[in-house]
């Protein structure tokens, strides 16, 4: 029999509130195979370890449990503490008493027994453990960035800046994302082109960042350390090679299409670049649009091009890459502010969102600037916002924040003032929040020196009467309604995950909440990492963000990629799926059902009744397989084993909970 | 199609020429509406106001009765019924509830016949093609303001089109040749339930409903609802007072629309009984030559 020590945690009083701890280690020692069981306030601490390991030497202990909080917080230390004795790490087995039973429970007498029962089954476990081993595997050190926003382009630069080549990777034919439709920013009024466009350029021109612009992740394999992804390059039929940028072909084009980067508020052409810093500054044909590509005539591009890089022909190309981690910043879409039909929204022209009203104010933009207001070229003097249009709204599945209106509406307000002395605005509210540095002041200053009227209260309708915007609401600090005769509402709508985030989120199997939003493993400890390791999220694709946190979680997220790219190996996962040859069937079951493409069916040679012959068996690639233990489920005979989890480990488990 | 038929109090009173369209299109379009046998009050505008299970229990003793009956769907021409009936319906569809209201009327009822309004029987059931082949006089050149009200559309369990923006019977009135007015007072609350306790607060609401679809170009307001009706209708000369502007907007039933459409004599349809004389309009349109 093994020697086994059991170690109570007290945690403080996190545990010793609801657990009789001493009671729990009292009991415990009639375990079969315990030599030693005490407990102690906290085992995690210095003191703690030093004392496990002392009697780690002392009483000669094979392995042991400690019963104390989530193995998601100390499993790591507790497995280093049994090394630091000569133990082999995977002789420790934790046990949560913390999160899975006192913090849960209330009643004492009951948390003691479930302690002693989870306690009961750690033991039965420790005792079947057998030691486990880890090996190495090299490291890509090449990372890849998913979107070119200013998130991504900030961590690719700080990548790239720490020495590791990075492909910035863009869907759109362009880096640059929503910040460069913006025309200002909060709360500096500094021009939002005038501070992203160097970005945008020191990351195309930076020599460790490759740019590569209009294409998509298709597929991802392999794992941290060593990604392959499959990217699907699509078809810009310009060849950049040839291509100098001069623009004759765009300005020939015939065909006009609303422009996407103009909140379609102005056109574009169908072979175009969308804005004149555009990075690459290269135009790209629209197939969707291009009357050649359509229906085989036109081709006026291709005629007028001195250097012959029109190319109709051009296909999708798929091309594979490894890399050692990636950062996702993919970024945020408008909420479609036409759910809310009591505000007109989308049917009446001139009630606009916050995006559209950038597209307005920018001096390259559709007006070249001038405030007009999309139905009749107007210049409105009563301008009424709008704000929490799907943001914490229940009945439109929003509850969330987007965080960022409450500031770029003070923003607009103080714009429109400034552009437009004789204007008013009018500023609908539920709340104003402006947690974020120099915010507030800024806010102040908006209503103070820039005459905006905040009310407090929601709009319950908006509706057209002549050339008017009829907007009624309510005053709740007043407690009456309000109406108000507007020539412009702007709708400050909130931010959405991408439709198609989710879609990406599988691809690259991390999590996302119910909206749509990447998850982080923790929520305060850690903010950038997903539950996969080796990738990291950087700005809005994780919750709505304004521009400085965007950056500020870019730079961290770039410091855990490089961080990772620095080690000279990775360590494997020592637990990991192992087949029992005698047993496996070969049905190849466990082949289709692993995650990370490490298991093979192998042909192995033996002896039957005086016979030689070949069968066909399943092979766990070691270095590959992650430890999921999906296979193990899925074996329908038995013979795949997860290491540290086996079958007979979990029967143990179950024997002992029985035989209380 | 056969339908049974929930009247309600007001198809022969306050909204008799509701009633009298509603049979008279009913025949001319061969849709079979069979009354439902003793039915009762909806308990509409005060039961719910007093007693909750008094007012699931009222219509669900219609409800059962049409169970009884063996009718599937039950047409309601009438807003405020059928929001009462309907929500007997929902409510129904719990089974404790549906036990308890059982012992109380001393019937049993299964939940099973579905309500509907008769506007969308009329908007959703007919077949485009045979309604256009029908119609003999087309409303060309009317332009209606479609009123919902709040009763058909609020709350969602209830509702029969969209709570904001419902279209069912504009697209009615454009099947038979109408012009739909584009107007944003399609939901408001009339003041209906106001009418006698608060005259002035109701008239405010009703004048505006009256006022935006004049604003909008309306020549006419089409209604789904005797409440809605008869305040407009009734009360537009206070309105009128009121706003300080002339309003001379006829108040029509869906059904009426539907009869003059489809040919029918305008006293048949009870277009000679309104407040707001309501023939000129119709024999003035270019639809009459």
């Amino acid at each position: 029999m093994k020697r086994i020590g059991v170690f109570v945690c007290h945690c403080g009083s996190n545990i010793a509130n609801t657990v009789h701890c001493e009671k729990v280690a009292q009991v415990a020692k009639d375990f079969p195979g315990v030599v030693l069981s005490t407990d102690y306030k906290y085992m995690c601490s210095e003191p703690g370890q030093v004392m496990i390991q002392e009697a780690i030497r002392e009483h000669n202990l094979d392995g042991y449990v400690v019963a104390a909080c989530s193995p998601r917080m100390h499993e790591p230390t507790f497995r280093k503490c049994a090394a630091r004795a000569g133990m082999n790490p995977y002789m420790v087995e934790q046990v949560n008493i913390r999160e899975q039973c006192s913090w849960v429970h209330a009643d004492k007498e009951k948390g003691t027994e479930k302690s002693i029962d989870l306690l009961r089954m750690g033991v039965a476990k420790v005792v079947k453990n057998e030691p486990l081993y880890s090996t190495t595997i090299p490291v890509t050190k090449r990372s890849l960035v998913i979107g070119g926003g200013i998130a991504g382009i900030q961590a690719a630069l700080d990548i790239a800046n720490a020495g590791y080549p990075v492909t910035l990777l863009d869907r759109e034919h362009t880096i640059g994302g929503r910040m460069a439709q913006v025309d200002k920013t909060f709360p500096t009024l500094d021009c939002s082109a005038c501070i992203l466009t160097p970005k945008m350029v020191e990351a195309a021109q930076h020599p460790n960042i490759e740019l590569m612009t209009y294409a998509e992740v298709e597929a991802v394999d392999g794992f941290v350390g060593n990604f392959d992804v499959t990217i699907r390059k699509k078809a810009r039929y310009v060849d950049f090679d040839k291509c100098t940028g001069c623009g004759a072909c765009t300005e020939k084009c015939p065909k006009k299409v609303p422009s996407e980067f103009e909140m379609e508020l102005g056109v574009r052409k169908a072979i175009y670049t969308p804005f004149p810093q555009a990075v690459p500054n290269k135009p790209i044909i629209d197939a969707n649009h291009c009357r050649y590509l359509l229906d085989g005539k036109c081709g006026i591009c291709k005629k007028v091009c001195p250097t012959g890089a029109v190319d109709y022909e051009q296909k999708d190309e798929l091309i594979m890459e490894r890399f050692g981690a990636i950062v996702v910043a993919t970024g945020f879409e408008q909420f479609d502010i036409s759910a809310y039909e009591e505000y007109g929204a989308g049917k009446i022209p001139d009630v606009i969102t916050g995006l559209h009203l950038e597209r307005l104010m920018n001096a390259s933009g559709p007006t070249a600037g001038k405030i007009k207001r999309p139905s009749d070229g107007k210049v409105p003097e009563k301008i009424v916002f709008v704000k929490c249009v799907g943001s914490r709204d229940e009945a439109k599945g929003r509850p969330y924040c987007s965080k960022a209106c409450c500031m770029y509406v003070a923003k607009h307000a103080t714009l429109l003032k400034e552009k437009m002395p004789n204007s008013k605005s009018y500023i609908f509210y539920m709340d104003v929040r402006t947690p974020g540095k120099n915010y507030e002041e800024f806010y102040a200053r908006t209503q103070n020196e820039y005459d905006a009227q905040y009310i407090r209260g929601r709009v319950s309708k908006i509706f057209q009467v002549g050339d008017k915007l009829i907007v009624r609401g309510e005053d709740s600090l007043l407690g009456r309604p309000v109406e108000i005769e507007a020539d412009l509402v702007v709708l400050a709508a909130g931010m959405d995950p991408r439709s198609d985030a989710k879609d990406l989120a599988r691809t690259l199997g991390i999590s996302y909440d119910q909206h749509g939003w990447f998850t982080e493993a923790h929520p305060k400890l850690q903010p950038v990492e997903t539950h996969t390791a080796g990738i990291y999220l950087a700005g809005a694709c994780q919750g709505p963000k304004d521009i400085p946190d965007s950056v500020a979680q870019a730079s961290a997220a770039a410091v855990k990629a490089a961080g990772l790219l620095s080690k000279p190996e990775l360590t494997s996962e020592a637990m990991t799926a192992l087949c029992d040859e005698a047993i496996c069937s070969g049905c190849g079951l466990c082949q289709s059902i692993c995650p990370y493409k490490s298991i093979e069916i192998k042909s192995v040679n033996e002896r039957y009744h005086g016979q030689m012959r070949q069968r066909r068996v399943s092979n766990v690639n070691q270095g590959l397989c992650q430890g999921c233990g999906a296979c193990t489920v899925a074996c329908p005979s038995g013979a795949m084993n997860l290491k540290g989890f086996t079958n007979d480990q979990i029967l143990a488990e179950v024997d002992a909970l029985c035989q209380r | 199609m056969k339908y049974g038929l929930y009247p309600g109090c007001s198809l022969n009173g306050t909204g008799i020429e509701y009633g009298l369209s509603t049979k008279a299109v009913a025949q001319k379009l061969g849709i079979d509406f069979v009354e439902i046998p003793d039915w009762n009050c909806c308990g509409a505008s005060s039961a719910h106001n007093r007693n909750h299970l008094l007012s699931v229990a009222l219509p669900a003793r219609n409800l059962a009765l049409a169970e009884q009956h063996g009718i599937d769907q039950i047409a309601v021409p009438c807003a405020a019924c059928y929001q009462r009936m309907k929500a007997a319906e929902v409510a129904l569809r719990d089974e404790a509830t549906r036990q308890e209201v059982g012992e109380v009327i001393e019937m049993n009822v299964e939940g099973k016949s579905r309500t509907r309004a008769l506007v969308e029987v009329f908007a959703n059931d007919l077949d485009a093609d045979f309604l256009s082949s029908v119609v003999v006089r087309p409303l060309s050149g009317l332009k209606v303001a479609s009123y919902y009200g709040c009763l058909l559309v609020k709350p969602a369990q209830v509702a029969i089109d969209s709570p904001e923006n419902p279209m069912i019977m504009d697209k009615l009135m454009a099947a038979l040749g109408a012009t739909p007015v584009e107007w944003s007072y399609k939901t408001e609350c009339c003041g209906g339930s106001l009418a006698i306790t608060r005259p002035e607060a109701s008239l405010g609401m009703t004048a505006n409903v009256l006022k935006y679809a004049k604003l909008a170009g309306a020549d006419c307001i089409v209604t789904p609802c005797p409440l809605c009706t008869s305040n407009l209708d009734m009360r537009q000369k206070a309105a009128e007072g009121l706003l300080g502007m002339e309003l001379g907007l006829p108040i029509y039933y869906f059904t009426e629309l539907m009869g003059v459409a489809l040919g029918l004599e305008m006293s048949q349809l009870g277009l000679t009984k309104h407040f707001v004389e309501a023939t000129s309009l119709l024999k003035n349109s270019p639809a009459a030559q």
